[in-house]
């Protein structure tokens, strides 16, 4: 470490960063947002392509055509659902019986902390079906899953239907090497999660369930259909899944190639791809594509039935069918033709899909940016709060308070101790209060839920810290310093380490908390800067990120119904974590909130 | 001072209780950070099962612990929560005084070479007062105590807490004196893992300081002293080991244990360096390259002591540091053992230059291990090699910083 042992050059290295603190940080910002909307522009970006060999070979004939027969069966199926009010759980194990494969139930029950006023649900019982094709002439070691979810109304009983249908016509093939298991799940994430957890004799999130009867063998990939139509004019590619998670690109690579093979029209967060990267419109249209997928990435949820598969190493996809005001339709037994060479492609595998990127953005179907051209996006936010820590007024005040005689440590115990205490009661309160609530106020319990949430993170903004006037006298120059130091160094860890996990979240939080952050002193103007930094808040981001969001679906909301949506979003986190284990509202409420409040803190520290 | 220790002891206590009843408890004694397969509380129960059983309970290569291991903990597994408990008592106790008497002893030096005129001008201001090094044993118990790797350590009731607690008993003993005690008590920790062994330069150098007896090969009370001490030291080592023979009846234990240690057949991965290697590593080059790390570890034992044989207590804990980091299976209470000795240098921190750094790189990596572990195990995405970055970037950090303290003679 020549540098940092010589003398001389280690003061020249200091007074430069000393000089230019200020303009670097404000460079380096720059150029991270530049970096990453620069990531959409198509010249910057790769062609997809497919990495796994065992994929690539073989493009053999498709001759599924019983389309029509599964329109049939859809109508039929609507007729049942209807009847039995639900999943209609005998017409199905006689259907999956007679097309030859092994069915078996599994009932599932949940009881929600909250009503869920999304779906309205609160005492979940359900029930799956799933029949699993063995393999003639295989030994039972591997397994694909294709699973349609049962939803009530006139949803997806086309994709029930065309499960049903696949299952006869695969049925009478001779060249499969996987078992194939066809799963109709109720209560879609519920129910797949029950099943999940059945199949790997796990218990991951308190849901009762009966053990699984049959079962398949090791699960290399699954997909999952959602279609509502009889004729579709698009398919669209769901692939985000719980946390963050995505499966490997080559399952969106595999679509794209039957896509383009079949002719049939294939969207990514229900945008078709334009040609035109030259022009402001092209342009646009990827970024915003790509900014569809971080925000659904950074929400943590699974935004399909697959998400959930992702959590078990099981690649696996959502195909949507979306019917929309186009020229061109596309039948059922197109769709058909396209999951069964997906799946003889799967079938293919001799190992799980693992030659292709894991982490991924795609502002396009066929182009992709993979972890090595964004991060450095998030690398140059994070390098920020890593030059504000080094800012040598604040490095030689670590070594200062290090000395015995000076109250350093201590000083800086009392905030952050209560900042973990008061994101604690944010992450403990909502849920194990509503009772309460609901007795002193007229609300519904999801309202209270959301309301205490609220309330509790405003009421973290009132709290005076400043109790460390009663441990060591005035709050001193040097305790600011030392807590900034402090609380520099745990956003960076903090960022660094949900950006490894969930690029989207650390991107997005680091570029809402990193410029307040890291130019914070007590003697900036009071009532300027506490606006500015209650509006870069955590809360504040999701609010911005649902207009955005709202945006970009092309179906804006106003101000209330934004509102609304935020708070159907927060309960909607509570819920997420509690039913599947996504970990986007403890983090924000026990390390970010956190976090935030120990910079509030030093805001109001004399 | 027995008020603030034992505040301290009832705050430790309850931190680790309050862990022990959590769900976290189940957690952490799985993570490889924090125990290994020598160490883990689980292979404790297996090997307690097997002896129920009437088998030998190193069949199986399963259980790797030394007998008087297995014997102490046949007697008291029902409790053996408050065991670890106990034992980090213990630790951070010897600890608190075995730093009181150095603090004692360097004062006491530092008065007469003041009298006598021996320090220069400008070293005036690094000079100790009482009122200063009152605190400093205190710390040294609450860095032991409150550190969370410690923590981490005894809610997962690996046996390293019961190894910290020997060693740190042997280094009080040494700096009260008693060479029976201490010739007793290193024999003990070298029979728990054998790297102590190479603690048994500092405490001889420490003796022939206390004693006034002059390093020097010629003369014959150096070697009456080393051959007394020498004597102690192997003789309690062969009583023990012979008495492990007599509690399960046969040497089986031998190449458990100290096989284990030295050949390193389970590459599980941990904090350490040997774990990636060996894994990569063609069967014909293993012996070569065993012998390789083996003799890192104990290499450093005759530069080191050349080197600092004015300063024994600094050499101990130099040599605790340099085995936590190069030992075959390291977890992080053997870090935490020597990093509890931090504050009793603390008036030399401003000659630290690049600590800061150091720390920082330290403290991310800390934070990294879970993170790199999920994306590989869990998630599939990563890989071994993103996990042994981070082992090799924290024992880069760890070696560094010893780089540095040792800057301090």
């Amino acid at each position: 470490m020549g540098l940092l042992s010589d003398p001389n050059r280690r003061k020249a290295l200091t007074g430069l960063l000393t000089r230019l603190n200020t303009p670097i940080c404000i460079v380096c910002y720059l150029a991270g947002i530049v970096w990453f909307m620069g990531l959409a522009f198509e010249p910057f970006t790769l062609r997809t392509y497919m990495s796994e060999n065992a994929m690539g070979s073989t493009m053999v004939e498709e001759r599924f055509s019983s389309g029509e027969r599964a329109l049939s069966l859809a109508k039929e199926f609507d007729a049942h659902k209807r009847q039995a009010r639900g999943m209609p759980v005998e017409w199905l194990v006689k259907a999956m019986q007679s097309r030859g494969l092994e069915v078996f139930t599994q009932s599932f029950s949940r009881k929600l902390p909250f009503p869920d006023e999304n779906k309205e649900r609160y005492m979940v019982r359900g029930t799956n079906v799933y029949g699993i094709l063995r393999a003639p002439r295989a030994p039972r070691t591997e397994a694909l899953v294709i699973t349609a979810p049962c939803s009530p109304g006139n949803t997806n009983n086309q994709a029930v239907a065309l499960l049903l249908a696949l299952a006869q016509y695969f049925r009478n093939q001779i060249y499969w090497a996987k078992d194939i298991i066809f799963l109709v799940n109720e209560h879609d994430l519920i129910g797949t999660q029950a099943w999940l957890e059945g199949y790997h004799h796990t218990n991951i999130t308190g849901m009762e369930y009966s053990p699984l009867q049959g079962r398949a063998g090791s699960i290399q990939a699954a997909l999952s259909l959602e279609l509502s139509s009889d004729v579709i004019t698009s398919l669209d590619l769901v692939l985000e899944g719980l946390n963050g998670q995505l499966p490997n690109l080559d399952l969106a690579n595999l679509f794209y190639a039957f896509c383009q093979k079949l002719g049939v029209l294939c969207t990514i967060q229900g945008k078709l791809q334009r040609n035109d990267w030259d022009t402001a419109e092209g342009y646009t249209h990827a970024a915003q594509t790509m900014m569809l997928m971080v925000l659904k990435q950074a929400c943590g949820r699974s935004w399909g039935d697959h998400g959930l598969f992702l959590r078990y190493h099981i690649e696996a996809a959502s195909v949507r069918g979306i019917n929309s005001f186009r020229h061109y339709k596309t039948d059922a037994t197109t769709i058909g033709r396209l999951l069964e060479g997906m799946v003889r492609k799967l079938n293919n595998l001799l190992e799980r899909l693992h030659q292709s990127y894991f982490f991924y953005l795609l502002p396009s179907l066929s182009r992709f940016v993979s972890i090595g051209y964004y991060m450095p996006a998030f690398g140059l936010l994070a390098v920020i709060l890593l030059l504000r820590v080094s800012f040598p007024g604040l490095c030689h005040c670590f070594s200062v308070s290090l000395q015995p005689s000076s109250p350093g440590v201590l000083t800086v115990l009392t905030p952050v101790v209560i900042s973990h205490l008061t994101g604690v009661a944010l992450y403990l309160l909502p849920v194990h209060l509503q009772e309460m609530a609901v007795e002193h106020f007229p609300v519904s319990e999801t309202e209270a839920v959301v309301l205490t949430a609220i309330a509790i993170y405003t009421a973290g903004l009132a709290l005076p810290h400043n109790t460390q006037r009663l441990l060591s006298g005035e709050g001193t120059e040097q305790g600011w310093k030392v807590l900034k130091l402090t609380a520099l160094l745990y956003l960076a860890v903090l960022l660094g380490c949900t950006a490894l996990i969930n690029f989207s979240l650390g991107f997005i939080l680091a570029v809402t908390l990193v410029p307040i952050t890291a130019s914070i002193t007590p003697h900036m103007p009071k009532a300027l800067y506490a606006v500015v930094m209650v509006l870069l808040s955590p809360a504040f981001t999701i609010l911005y990120c649902v207009f955005i969001y709202q945006e970009l679906i092309e179906a804006p909301v106003s101000v209330s119904e934004g509102w609304m949506l935020f708070l159907s979003v927060i309960s909607q986190g509570i819920l997420d974590h509690a039913l599947y284990g996504s970990l986007v509202y403890p983090l924000l409420a026990l390390f970010i909130y956190p976090c935030w409040l120990m910079f509030w803190n030093i805001l109001f520290w004399n | 001072m027995a008020a603030p220790l034992t505040l301290l002891l009832i705050v430790a206590v309850t931190i680790r209780a309050v862990l022990f009843r959590s769900s976290w408890a189940e957690l952490i004694s799985e993570r490889v950070e924090v125990v290994s397969p020598l160490n883990a509380w689980k292979r404790v129960v297996e090997g307690l099962a097997l002896l129920d059983l009437g088998v030998s309970p190193y069949s199986g290569d399963v259980f790797h612990e030394t007998p008087f291991m297995i014997y102490l903990f046949h007697f008291v597994v029902d409790y053996a929560e408050i065991v670890f408990m106990v034992t980090d008592g213990i630790t951070a106790v010897a600890l608190y005084l075995s730093i009181q008497t150095y603090n004692k002893n360097v004062f006491r030096k530092q008065k007469y070479a003041l009298e006598s005129d021996r320090y220069p001008a400008d070293c005036l201001e690094l000079l100790r007062s009482p009122k200063e090094m009152f605190y400093i044993p205190l710390k040294v118990a609450m860095f032991y105590l409150l550190n969370p790797f410690t923590i981490l350590s005894c809610v997962a009731k690996s046996t390293c807490g019961l190894n910290n607690a020997i060693i740190a008993l042997f280094i009080l003993c040494t700096l009260k004196g008693s060479a029976l005690l201490s010739g007793i008590l290193l024999a003990l920790a070298t029979y728990q893992s054998i790297y102590p062994l190479t603690l048994f330069a500092p405490a001889l150098l420490f003796f022939l300081q206390r004693l006034y007896i002059p390093v020097n090969l010629r003369r014959s009370s150096f070697w009456f002293f080393t051959l007394q001490y020498a004597f102690i030291y192997v003789g309690s080592l062969v009583v023990i080991t012979g008495l492990s023979f007599f509690l399960l009846g046969s040497w089986d234990f031998i190449p458990s244990v100290y096989g284990f240690i030295f050949s390193v057949p389970d590459l599980t991965p941990n904090i350490g360096l040997f774990w990636y290697f060996f894994a990569e590593m063609f069967e014909h080059f293993r012996l070569f390259f065993i012998c390789v790390f083996q003799i890192n570890v104990f290499f450093y034992t005759i530069p080191l002591s050349i080197k600092l044989k004015e300063h024994p207590v600094f050499l101990i804990f130099m040599q605790i540091a340099i085995i936590s980091i190069f030992k075959s299976y390291p977890t992080v209470g053997d870090v935490a053992l020597y990093m509890a000795f931090l504050p009793a240098w603390s008036h030399l921190y401003r000659f630290l230059r690049n600590i800061f750094l150091v720390s920082c790189v330290l403290l991310a990596c800390s934070a990294l291990f879970p993170v790199l572990w999920h994306l590989w195990i869990y998630a599939g995405s990563a890989n071994s090699n993103f996990y042994y970055a981070i082992t090799l970037l924290f024992n880069f950090g760890q070696v560094k910083s010893l780089n540095l303290i040792s800057h301090f003679t």
